[in-house]
C-alpha cells in the first residue's frame, strides 16, 4: 500500500518541463512558505522533519498532485501548526478571505511492526531483501523496492528512524544502507541500469547469497 | 484539488505569516534571514567549486571520497540538508543521477534548493524506472554501454555527482573549471558545459 507521495516508478506521467534560468522562488508566497517551514522547529512543541514530511503526505491525493511544491509545503506545515494548537484554522481562513484546506488526520494506527535495530546487522556486499510491510503512517522505503532483493554498497551512519520520529515515538537511531537493485528485480526488464535506495536497518532482512 | 472557495495561495501564505507575526512567534527579520539563506547562500555554485577543487587537487578528492561532509565544510559549505554528504564519481563506464521520489530532498548547501523540474511528479515517478529515456529527454544521450546508477534520496544521505573532467581543460584555474559545472551536472542530468 502506498501513499500518493510515493511516486517512484508510477506510470502515466508525461514529459519533464524545464524552465531556463529558473529563480529559487517564483513568488513571495513561495519564500514565505519556505521560511515558515524553516522556523517550524522553534514554533512547534513537537517538530521533526519526518512529522513535516508526513503532513505533506497526508494531503488528499488529488490536492497533493494538483498543486505546486511550495503549496504542499505551506499546507503541510500549516496543518502541523493547527494540529498542535499554534494557529487556528478559522482565524487563518478569515485572514485569507477563503477556505484554507489542510492535510487529513494521522491514521489511527500509523506504524508497522518493525522491531528496533540499534546495531548494524548488515555489511557491504551482502544481499538483503526489503520487508514487504504496509504502514498507514510515515515510512521511507519506497513502494517500488518493498519485497525486492538488492546488494549493499555502503553502510551510512545512524539516523533517526523516520516511522517513529514522524509519530511522536521515542528517539530511535538506526544505520541506513545504500542498497542497489537491478532493473530486472524492480521492473522485470533487462537493462544495465540500476537504482540505489537508502534504507534503514529495520526495513531489511537477510537474504540467501 | 482546491475547492472553489479556496483562498488564493498567496493569500493563504500571507495569512499564516500575519498570524505568526501578530502572535510574536516569528519576526520579519527571521523570515528575511531564512529567505536569504535559501536564495543566496545555498547555491549550486558551491557544489561547482567543490567539483573544480576535486578536479584540481587529488588530495582534496581523496578527502571528498573519505568524508564529503567534512571536505565540503573546508570550503565553508555546510548546513541543513548537508549533514551527511556523499559524492558519486562518474566514470567512463558508469553515470550517476540523483532523485528523491517521495519528496524532493537535496543537499542544499552544495546543490541549492531544488528546481521545479526536479520536484515535479514527472521526474520523481519516471527517472527510477526509465532513466535512459528521461536523460535523453533532458538532453543527455549516454552511450548504450555506459551503465546508469539512479540514487534515490530516501533517507538522510545527501548526494552530489562529481562529473568527469572535460577534455581540453588542462591547466585551467578552479574558477574557470567551476563555471563549467551546472546544477544539472551536479544532479547527473547533464554533462559539464562544453569547453
Amino acid at each position: 500500500m502506498r501513499g500518493i507521495h510515493d511516486l517512484g516508478g508510477m506510470y502515466g506521467f508525461g514529459p519533464i518541463v524545464r524552465e531556463t534560468d529558473e529563480p529559487v522562488f517564483h513568488a513571495e508566497w513561495q519564500a514565505t512558505s519556505f521560511a515558515v517551514l524553516m522556523a517550524a522547529g522553534s514554533l512547534l512543541p513537537d517538530f521533526t522533519a519526518d512529522a513535516y514530511r508526513h503532513s505533506v503526505e497526508r494531503m488528499a491525493p488529488a490536492h497533493y498532485l494538483s498543486v505546486h511544491y511550495y503549496e504542499r509545503m505551506l499546507t503541510g506545515i500549516t496543518t502541523l501548526l493547527v494540529e498542535q494548537g499554534v494557529l487556528d484554522q478559522a482565524d487563518l481562513e478569515t485572514r485569507a478571505g477563503g477556505a484554507f484546506p489542510l492535510a487529513l488526520p494521522v491514521a489511527a494506527a500509523p506504524l508497522a511492526d518493525l522491531p528496533p535495530q540499534s546495531d548494524a546487522r548488515f555489511r557491504v556486499g551482502q544481499r538483503v531483501r526489503v520487508r514487504d510491510y504496509h504502514p498507514q503512517g510515515h515510512t521511507r522505503a519506497p513502494g517500488f523496492c518493498r519485497g525486492k532483493t538488492g546488494t549493499i554498497l555502503h553502510v551510512a551512519p545512524k539516523f533517526a528512524f523516520p516511522d517513529t520520529a514522524a509519530h511522536g515515538g521515542a528517539r530511535r537511531d538506526e544505520h541506513t544502507y545504500h542498497v542497489e537493485f537491478t532493473a530486472r528485480e524492480l521492473w522485470g526488464t533487462d537493462s544495465i541500469d540500476t537504482v540505489v535506495v537508502d534504507l534503514w536497518d529495520s526495513y531489511l532482512e537477510g537474504s540467501a547469497p | 484539488m482546491n475547492r472553489a472557495d479556496t483562498a488564493p495561495i498567496a493569500a493563504r501564505a500571507a495569512a499564516v505569516k500575519s498570524a505568526l507575526l501578530d502572535k510574536g512567534l516569528l519576526s520579519a527579520e527571521t523570515i528575511d534571514h531564512i529567505v536569504h539563506l535559501g536564495a543566496e547562500e545555498w547555491r549550486h555554485e558551491n557544489g561547482a567549486r567543490v567539483v573544480a577543487r576535486a578536479w584540481s587537487d587529488p588530495a582534496f578528492m581523496a578527502r571528498l571520497r573519505a568524508d564529503a561532509t567534512a571536505a565540503c565544510a573546508e570550503l565553508g559549505y555546510e548546513g541543513p540538508q548537508g549533514e551527511y554528504i556523499v559524492v558519486l564519481e562518474n566514470t567512463t563506464e558508469r553515470h550517476n543521477v540523483i532523485v528523491c521520489t517521495q519528496c524532493s530532498c537535496t543537499a542544499w548547501p552544495v546543490l541549492g534548493l531544488p528546481t521545479d523540474w526536479y520536484k515535479s511528479p514527472e521526474y520523481r515517478a519516471r527517472v527510477v524506472r526509465e532513466p535512459r529515456p528521461v536523460l535523453r529527454e533532458l538532453g543527455l544521450d549516454l552511450p548504450e554501454d555506459m551503465a546508469i546508477r539512479v540514487w534515490e534520496t530516501s533517507a538522510e544521505t545527501r548526494y552530489m555527482v562529481i562529473p568527469l573532467r572535460p577534455a581540453g581543460t588542462e591547466g585551467w584555474s578552479e574558477v574557470q573549471l567551476a563555471k563549467l559545472v551546472t546544477r544539472d551536472a551536479l544532479i547527473g542530468t547533464a554533462m559539464p558545459l562544453p569547453t
